[in-house]
């Protein structure tokens, strides 16, 4: 646990798709990679070479500068016990941190009600996107979910600002709790009032922020944005959720265009993300997390790659120790697992290093075991 | 024909259906409440919209083989005449759960969804032992991996647990680890041909093959029986015990009549209506197991007549019944996913529930985020003025006279959304906003408008979630 005097917070950038792991953190110096490779292959010109085995994608820069200023830590060969190549099981998993069985409860969801177990803050988790993600569900846990923070709010479709505003005074009184209406009731209007509250006051963030970053046009460059607006409003959000839309790194074709070109969208959105926090002073508390549902196969199909196994991930932040952990899975062909990298960590000790070592949560009830920690928070 | 036909008629179209448009319910409450059960009870051939066939054609880039089968299956709740056989197959879809995640073959999970449909209003033994026999099923849940001498017992434990049984009952377990076992060593060599989900042949219909060379023929001893068992005779065995005849009377009630406890919890927590489950369960061994035959009974109780809005409606009822008032989808055109993805947001997409128990259901369908959501959907689509279906309601309240008074306006908003009853606070507010505006003359051009925003905040309120 750092000294930190402000609040950790937690932002979650869920790449789905599941990124190629051998393309995006390359082991270009590795002979078998670029026999494996062939149409795809980046070698030491291409890449932002780390040292003389691995380098980042060529649309990795602004990830790379970060990685320069040590507050990157590069997880490698993080994976989960008998992988599963679907997207949809495999997200699951990573949401719910429960490999051998379908469970409903996510592990920030799970952190959510530990963070604020008397629900005193309507906003401690704010996701961005469409649909919640599982990781952020429990019973009894509510977290605001927001598509575009301009035009957030309940009964949007009302025409007229004044006819609008009358709505949703009214709303606001039937859904005050009645007495004797019973428990369900009183739950239902407890949400109402709660996602009423949440937009009232998440709604006064793009006004009260002002900056000099310009964030790309793409939803995930406009939710970063959004993130940052909430996050230096100071509404004592802790959690903050996002991704890119199912499918986007799903590279079966085309990878050697496509993979650079997303890579380059995303990192330059964290990297803007970044100076912004910067720039308003609210760095420092934030620890970002970029994951993936899988890797992909270690041959390429002829111009993109399938499904795989065995992943990377990424840990950024000023609290962050620079640097590689775990191991680059072997390229040794009889090291192979079915033609995939073999994980060798299990994605559950990176959450637990999240949990306890920044958010100072008990990890083991939230991921229902003990695994082995990192020593990537300062 | 009065008022209280027209409203039961709406509940019970929005219970054994997906509910329906005002001329409809009135049409069907002339026709008889008797009648019209009896044509849900029956579906007819040829009144279900479109064949997949006929409909993939509508999208080029879509077919069964690579996906739209959920959405195909959405189309039809909406669009069938056959409500009550859409509304079974929902039903028995969020009981004996498949997940296109693991199974990955949506020509493989269409085969499953038929047979529901074929099915769901059938025999409960039939129904079990189709399900055994599903490929879908047989992957979803492993059967394919238990062999003689070394089972894998995942099939026969949800098969107990989740799909007849349930883990027990009046705080008594309803059976044991050895049961489990030996339920399992009655089905293997239960398997399937065309292993999916594989490339390519995934690509293809999956099929039931029995391997009688890996059917343990052993002697098994299954709920207190002895013999060499196989698994039809295990599905016998489990029809006759009381425990089926209250898990699934229990989930018929929470299904059509009002909000249950959850599944997880039904050992310990006794059925909200005892009277009725008691009601069901004799009539399941009356019956023969015979599931139409309950829901017959269940549909002229007193108890389902008078559960009108006691159940929290669920995403893919909403999505549905909302469209099927506007009058929304009744042609096949690009588009569709956007209204697919709508009950995924809200938390329940078909072919992909969260777990292998189903749904939770009730509350449980409502946080910040889904509520917003579910408000904001509505409330967009009865807003929306070009709608056939919001047209209509325009017109009847222009019908009825020159101008309308505010309450009115109110009330015949609420008629005309399938005689819902309001709080009298909430309906109160309503009529104290609409007075401000006092009353409307119907021929101004404004008019439209104001009946739209009136729908859109009575679709607003606690009592729209239930049905």
């Amino acid at each position: 646990m750092t000294t930190n005097k402000k609040d950790p917070v937690l932002v979650i950038l869920q790449m789905t798709g599941a990124y190629d792991a051998l393309n995006t953190f390359v082991p270009y110096g590795d002979p078998h990679y670029q026999d494996y490779r062939d149409v795809l292959r980046l070698s030491a010109e291409d890449v932002h070479a780390v040292d003389d085995y691995v380098g980042f994608n060529p649309g990795m820069g602004p990830m790379k500068e970060l990685y320069d200023q040590g507050k990157v830590a590069v997880i490698q060969g993080i994976g989960y016990p008998n992988p599963i190549r679907s997207h949809f099981r495999s997200l699951d998993i990573w949401h719910t941190a429960e490999p051998d069985k379908m469970v409903t409860d996510g592990w920030l969801g799970k952190a959510i009600r530990d963070l604020d177990p008397n629900k005193e803050n309507i906003l401690t988790a704010v996701n961005f996107g469409r649909g919640l993600p599982r990781a952020l569900a429990a019973p009894g846990v509510s977290v605001a979910s927001v598509g575009d923070l301009a035009s957030y709010g309940v009964l949007t479709g009302i025409d007229g600002e004044e006819q609008r505003m009358d709505a949703l005074d009214i709303f606001g009184r039937m859904y005050s709790p009645m007495i004797g209406s019973g428990p369900v009731n009183d739950y239902l209007s407890q949400t109402g009032l709660d996602a009423l509250k949440g937009a009232d006051i998440l709604k006064t963030a793009p006004d009260i922020y002002s900056s000099s970053i310009e964030y790309g046009g793409s939803p995930f460059a406009q939710w970063l944005k959004n993130i940052a607006q909430v996050h230096t409003a100071g509404f004592g959000t802790r959690v903050l959720y996002t991704g890119v839309n199912p499918g986007t790194f799903d590279t079966h074709a085309n990878q050697h265009i496509t993979l650079p070109r997303l890579w380059n969208d995303v990192t330059t959105a964290i990297g803007d993300f970044y100076q912004d926090i910067k720039e308003h002073n609210a760095n420092e508390e934030v620890v970002m997390v970029v994951f993936t549902e899988f890797g992909r196969r270690v041959k390429e199909n002829g111009s993109g790659t399938d499904h795989g196994s065995g992943g990377v991930a990424f840990i950024i932040g000023d609290a962050v120790k620079g640097g590689l952990y775990g191991e680059y899975p072997s390229l040794e062909p009889d090291k192979l697992d079915e033609g995939d990298l073999r994980w060798n960590n299990d994605f559950r000790g990176t959450y637990a290093t999240l949990l306890e070592d920044w958010m100072g949560l008990d990890a083991q009830p939230i991921l229902n075991g003990s695994f082995e920690k990192f020593d990537f928070i300062k | 024909m009065d008022d209280h036909d027209i409203g039961l008629m709406a509940h019970l179209m929005r219970r054994a259906g997906f509910g329906a448009q005002y001329d409809e319910i009135a049409e069907r409450a002339a026709k008889g409440y008797e009648a019209t059960v009896e044509e849900l009870l029956n579906p007819t051939e040829e009144s279900h919209g479109m064949t997949l066939d006929l409909w993939e054609r509508s999208f080029l880039e879509w077919n069964h083989f690579i996906r739209c089968v959920p959405e195909y299956v959405a189309w039809r709740m909406i669009n069938s005449r056959n409500q009550l056989e859409e509304k079974m197959v929902l039903f028995w879809h969020g009981i004996l759960c498949t997940a296109d995640s693991k199974t990955q073959s949506y020509v493989t999970s269409q085969a499953e969804l038929d047979m529901l449909r074929r099915n769901g209003m059938g025999n409960f033994r039939d129904l079990l032992i189709e399900i055994s026999k599903d490929p879908a099923m047989i992957y979803f849940l492993d059967n394919c991996l238990s062999h003689k001498g070394n089972i894998n017992e995942n099939y026969g434990r949800e098969l107990l647990e989740l799909f007849s049984m349930g883990v027990g009952k009046d705080g008594q377990f309803n059976y044991t680890e050895d049961d489990v076992k030996e339920c399992s060593r009655a089905f293997t060599g239960w398997t399937i041909a065309n292993n999916i989900p594989g490339q390519p042949y995934g690509r293809y219909p999956s099929q039931f093959v029995y391997n009688p060379a890996d059917h343990d023929e052993g002697d098994k001893t299954f709920l207190g029986e002895t013999g060499n068992f196989d698994g039809e005779d295990v599905i016998d065995i489990i029809c006759k015990q009381p425990a089926t005849a209250r898990f699934l009377s229990r989930h018929i009630y929470n299904f059509f009549v009002a909000d249950e406890a959850q599944v997880p919890s039904w050992m310990e927590t006794p059925p909200r209506d005892m009277d009725t489950v008691k009601m069901l369960e004799d009539e399941y061994f009356r019956s023969g197991y015979d599931i139409k035959s309950m829901l017959r009974l269940l549909f002229h109780s007193e108890a389902f007549r008078e559960a009108r809005f006691s159940r929290i409606k669920g995403p893919i009822e909403t999505v549905i019944g909302t469209i099927r008032l506007v009058g929304d989808w009744d042609t096949p055109r690009p588009g569709f996913e956007v209204i697919f993805d709508e009950m995924k947001h809200m938390g329940q997409e078909i072919l992909n529930p969260p777990s292998v128990e189903g749904w939770h259901t009730g509350k449980e369908w409502i946080d910040g985020g889904t509520l917003v959501r579910r408000i904001n959907f509505i409330a967009d689509y009865v807003g929306d003025l070009t709608q056939p279906g919001i047209q209509d309601m325009v017109r009847k309240l222009q019908a009825e006279g020159s101008t309308i008074t505010p309450v009115g306006l109110v009330d015949g908003c609420l008629r005309l959304l399938g005689c819902y009853e309001l709080e009298a606070e909430t309906r109160r507010m309503l009529i104290t906003h609409a007075e401000k505006s006092g009353d409307l003359p119907t021929t101004n051009r404004e008019f439209a408008g104001q009946v739209a925003q009136m729908l859109q905040m009575i679709v607003a309120t606690k009592e729209y979630l239930y049905a």
